[in-house]
């Protein structure tokens, strides 16, 4: 088979040979998408699907016969995976709200050259890119400051995030300076020209930093790992390693269900991990139509 | 050069002097009375970094003690250098940690950084405007997925029970065992940074092509230049400073590899082939309590990398390149 398509090859007229270089392409790009989305697939469809047909396919299920929603009524039923999905949706919320308001406060009192101190300030924050102080230095610190085994470990570590800052300061430049003159002639305060003027006019930025904020609370794994030993308070990310990545039994122990009731184990893992991307997939359309727009990519570039 | 303009190295040079009332006229205390608003702002976010940023940077000082929890950095005994022997005197399991994490640098440099500039190649290729978008957004996907739920994946997948292998099993043909097997254990580390970061990375590159004058495609195809001399002469001279740039920026991560991604799958490999820089400061320091040799390991990590994106930069600005910044 392979010898006939050479000999094709070589005798194929030149338009011919064009036409199979695009379908080559198009074929690579459709192998790279089919990479992407079968896992998702496989997974979503295993969280769904029966006992019976998962024991017949040995483990996983590319399309589930009878589609069931037990797993994730198993697992929200209140227990380890319900507790650690509130745990996280608290952490997403509350961090990304301090996070956004913090660092538009500071982009925002770093936007005027020539202002009170704003170079060394400025320096303090871009230095921050430069040099990390490390796992053992920031673990003592949060020890120190009594923060372990508490959901402020989880939040203020990653409050500010200098780039973001920087993202947000450049685009708050990018505002024309009559306007803000104006409103303060007019006897604005500072507060005032933020959010009458400044907020209005930097929502594209602030949705798309905040979003990555949101995505960044919600993924956090190495935080929690570090300075969360109380596993009642562990979010959701580490209730899927120990449960999914690290296979620990999920049992009627950990969920609040009857052992009759349990759906199968293949099942409920992949219901668990079902619940932690489901978040990402409903966020992901918004950030997409920010690239779209090339927001981000304009603000990135300034 | 069209690209070199659109760089994220120039958002720091936006300092463009900007019409200040005649700031330099009035002295600091009016400054600071006129600007007090602006200083409360900033409040919040300074006083953060400094809590979590600078304070832990200060926090390397028990690099040089021989650090005990219950005494804490005032109780604890100066030892000077003696935590850094491990590093100048080779200790084996630090040198075995080092050792894994080049390798996966290396592997890292070979495969990872190349694929997206092969892949925003190949899409840019393509005319089909929608073609691009619907692959763009089922590639950039993977990229906003945890560390955690991407291994858990792989698993699903790749594993012993799992999807591959289910199927091969169910037509009764020899199956892989990938997931947990220490010889493969590189190999599958680099192909989840390829299938994670792949698409995300072809964004600025696909941005850099869009900006590469089409004139000089036309003038060199009129001068009746191959596709092949065209991608040599025209595209990668209009990638050169984006290249240049964010190869920059992964010399100074040359001593970082995934610690999320190696920690979650260290346990069934064993740390023989997995243990990096990284998760030897954490399995020795915050497991195994050994704070000031873990301490000290992570500070010289620290210092090179910074010591190599000031070093690659300055070699940048000698050839001619903007790099990341410019003294």
């Amino acid at each position: 088979m392979s010898a006939t398509a050479a000999r094709r090859a070589v005798t194929a007229p030149p338009g011919i040979g064009k036409f199979s270089a695009v379908s080559a392409k198009v074929v690579v790009l459709v192998i790279c998408c089919a990479v992407v989305i079968l896992p998702f697939l496989s997974v979503v469809s295993t969280s769904i699907a029966d006992q019976k047909q998962i024991t017949n396919a040995g483990g996983y299920v590319l399309w589930p016969t009878h589609p069931s929603l037990n797993a994730y009524r198993a697992i929200l039923n209140g227990g380890v995976v319900t507790r650690a999905l509130m745990v996280s949706i608290g952490i997403t919320v509350v961090g990304t709200l301090l996070s956004l308001t913090a660092t538009t406060a500071l982009a925002y009192g770093l936007s005027r050259s020539g202002s009170f101190a704003h170079k060394p300030i400025l320096m303090v924050v871009l230095f921050t890119l430069l040099f990390g102080p490390g796992i053992i230095p920031n673990y003592l610190v949060i020890k120190e400051l009594g923060l372990l085994n508490s959901y402020w470990s989880l939040i203020l570590p990653t409050l500010i995030n200098a780039f973001n800052v920087i993202v947000i300061r450049a685009f708050i430049m990018n505002i024309p300076q009559d306007l803000i003159d104006s409103a303060k002639i007019d006897g604005a305060t500072e507060m005032q020209v933020l959010r009458r003027i400044v907020l209005p006019l930097s929502k594209a930025v602030l949705s798309v930093i905040g979003l990555f904020f949101a995505v960044g609370y919600w993924n956090n794994f190495f935080n929690a790992l570090l300075y969360m030993n109380d596993t009642s308070k562990w979010p959701l990310q580490l209730v899927l390693r120990t449960y999914v990545v690290n296979n620990a039994p999920l049992g009627s122990d950990q969920l609040q269900v009857g052992a009759e009731a349990l759906p199968p184990p293949q099942s409920l893992q992949m219901a668990i991990l079902v619940i932690s991307l489901v978040p990402i997939l409903l966020v992901y359309p918004f950030l997409q139509r920010h690239f779209a727009k090339g927001v981000l990519l304009g603000a990135v570039k300034g | 050069m069209a690209v070199t303009e659109h760089q994220p190295g120039d958002l720091l040079q936006q300092d463009r002097p900007r019409p200040v009332s005649a700031s330099n006229r009035l002295s600091r205390m009016q400054r600071l009375r006129r600007d007090k608003a602006l200083l409360l702002f900033a409040l919040p976010g300074v006083v953060a970094l400094l809590l979590f940023h600078y304070l832990p940077l200060l926090g390397n000082v028990i690099a040089f003690q021989d650090y005990q929890p219950f005494l804490g950095i005032s109780g604890s005994d100066w030892v000077g250098f003696q935590n850094f022997s491990v590093i100048f005197n080779g200790d084996p399991e630090f040198l075995h940690a080092l050792e894994n994490t080049l390798i996966l640098t290396i592997l890292q440099v070979v495969f990872v950084f190349p694929a997206p500039i092969a892949l925003a190649l190949l899409l840019n290729s393509l005319a089909h405007e929608w073609i691009k978008r619907v692959v763009q957004s089922i590639l950039y996907l993977p990229h906003f997925l945890s560390w955690v739920i991407v291994v858990a994946l792989f698993q699903q997948v790749l594993g012993n029970a799992g999807l591959m292998n289910d199927t091969l099993r169910a037509h009764g043909m020899h199956t892989f065992s990938i997931i947990g097997n220490p010889h493969l254990f590189k190999v599958l580390i680099t192909s989840q940074v390829v299938w994670k970061d792949t698409g995300w990375g072809t964004i600025l590159f696909l941005a850099a092509l869009s900006r590469i004058d089409a004139a000089l495609y036309e003038a060199s195809d009129v001068d009746g230049a191959s596709r092949i001399r065209q991608l040599w002469h025209v595209t990668l001279p209009g990638l050169r400073s984006l290249i240049v740039l964010l190869g920059i920026l992964r010399l100074g991560d040359v001593l970082t590899v995934g610690f999320e991604q190696i920690v979650l799958q260290q346990g069934p490999v064993g740390t023989d082939v997995s243990e990096v820089l990284d998760t030897y400061v954490y399995n020795n320091g915050i497991l195994g309590g050994n704070w000031g040799v873990s301490a000290a390991v992570g500070l010289v990590k620290g210092v090179v990398g910074v010591a190599l994106v000031l070093g690659a930069n300055k070699l940048a600005h000698i050839f001619g390149e903007q790099g990341v910044y410019q003294s």
